[in-house]
């Protein structure tokens, strides 16, 4: 029997634009909430981002059923956890989780893209970034997604990141007040809904702080 | 698929590294049904779909029944391969056996076998042997609407209006246009019948006999088969090389 080429594709692009920006008692992560396929738009109102924990909130955007499938794995662990250890992960560990999570998947990948935002033990903010396969490292701010070309520049030039190469290192989150960077982040997303096709609709922002989670939305041009 | 006997007969360890494996699996769809629309409405869900099973390009089977009930509160439409909608419609009769079988006085809804059928789908998927549909799940329990839908590779949301393959294209931006919440009964099958009209015209996959379905709290119904009219006496139509004498 000659060699069969497959003639489907078990990934898909749903597209869509995580950001997440960390301050020194708080921690903002904002997602789009449209969901597409090839040029056409599925749905204009989608959630990318989820609460893992307490203190660790996590936006992905890729191949949603694949994203989808990594939220309820990571939820699951996080129960298991808890019974364990009769407490919440702190987003260190959930870092540490999602990336050997996504690791895991090495030879078939989730075609995720993500984003861990959250408190650390400390309180103070952190935000996680990944690839599709785990690599991952802590950051004052990030975005990924079909948006991150238009928006990272954006924010390398705001937020004025200290070199992480830098001896003795530098804090990395930003001295912004919470409303300013959520400001910041309703820029980032008003400007990338202008030229990315896949990112638009609405914005949904999430902030955490000692006091707990707030959520906001904002309206984005729909075409 | 012609099995002839000069192939030997595949062994168990052949028959995982062997090409024989590939004989399991789906490759290409082979009676296909095509676009499944659906909408909230006031009182609940309106569902859908032509009658038609592809073959290929021959128009095969037109009596093919695409939306089905499952349980009191849902109705399910599918499109895609019909043999694969047949299993499903077996995997959710089980489902539904054993949820009845707890006798705790609980049934599943509409949220819960939407769920189930997202994972069947992504799980089938992860294996490399997809169930080659698109899935629309619709129902009512306890006052609470529920729309969603479901593809082959597992991407699945919810929306007060969704539909499958062309539908996506055709009938989403008439339902953007016109749908509301308060929509009556009557308004939404107009609605559904302006969406199936124009996939009808432009979907050469699609037969002029259809159902829509209706599912609220009190129950669903599915009607029996219709055709909608259609207009093709256009003057541009007649004579159509007048303007172009030769061409066709």
């Amino acid at each position: 029997m000659p060699i069969q080429q497959a003639n489907w594709s078990p990934y898909d692009n749903n597209g869509g634009t995580c950001v997440a920006i960390a301050g020194a008692d708080y921690c903002v992560i904002a997602a789009d909430t449209r969901m597409s396929t090839g040029y056409n738009i599925l749905t204009r109102d989608y959630s990318k981002i989820i609460q893992l924990a307490d203190k660790s909130v996590m936006a992905s955007s890729g191949f949603q059923a694949d994203v989808r499938a990594l939220q309820k794995v990571l939820e699951a662990r996080h129960l298991v956890y808890q019974h364990q250890h009769n407490k919440q992960m702190s987003c260190p560990a959930m870092a540490q989780l999602l990336s050997n999570t996504l690791y895991y998947k090495r030879f078939f990948p989730y075609y995720s893209f993500n984003v861990l935002g959250g408190l650390d033990s400390e309180g103070k903010g952190c935000v996680f970034t990944y690839d599709a396969v785990g690599s991952y490292e802590r950051v004052g701010y990030s975005s990924q997604g079909s948006g991150s070309t238009l928006i990272m520049p954006f924010l390398d030039n705001q937020l004025k990141s200290p070199s992480p190469l830098l001896l003795p290192a530098k804090d990395a989150v930003t001295p912004l007040s919470e409303s300013e960077a959520v400001d910041l982040v309703k820029t980032c997303f008003a400007s990338a809904t202008e030229r990315d096709i896949y990112t638009g609709d609405k914005l949904e922002i999430l902030v955490l702080n000692a006091e707990g989670i707030r959520r906001e939305y904002m309206e984005l041009r729909k075409d | 698929m012609i099995v002839d006997s000069s192939s030997p007969a595949p062994t168990k360890n052949s028959l995982l590294l062997s090409s024989e494996a590939d004989l399991q699996r789906t490759q290409t769809p082979y009676v296909t049904g095509t676009s499944v629309i659906a909408i909230k409405y006031k009182d609940g869900i309106l569902i859908a779909a032509d009658m038609g099973g592809s073959y290929g390009s021959t128009l095969r089977y037109k009596n093919v029944e695409r939306i089905k009930p499952v349980g009191k509160h849902s109705l399910i439409g599918a499109s895609g391969e019909i043999s694969d909608f047949q299993e499903i419609l077996r995997y959710l009769d089980e489902l539904m056996l054993n949820d009845s079988m707890w006798d705790d006085g609980n049934s599943l809804g509409p949220k819960e076998v939407h769920n189930y059928l997202t994972r069947v789908m992504y799980n089938r998927r992860n294996k490399f042997n997809p169930l080659w549909n698109s899935l629309i799940l619709g129902g009512v329990k306890n006052g609470q609407k529920y729309l969603g839908t479901v593809n082959m590779i597992g991407v699945h949301y919810e929306d007060n209006h969704v539909a499958t393959g062309f539908g996506n294209h055709l009938a989403r931006p008439i339902l953007r246009e016109e749908w509301n919440e308060n929509l009556t009964f009557e308004e939404g099958v107009k609605l559904l019948e302006k969406c199936m009209r124009v996939l009808l015209y432009r979907d050469r996959s699609a037969v002029n006999k259809l159902q829509i379905a209706k599912i609220t709290d009190e129950g669903f119904t599915i009607s029996q088969p219709y055709s909608l009219k259609t207009q093709w006496k256009f003057k541009a139509f007649e004579n159509p090389t007048v303007g172009a004498e030769g061409s066709w």
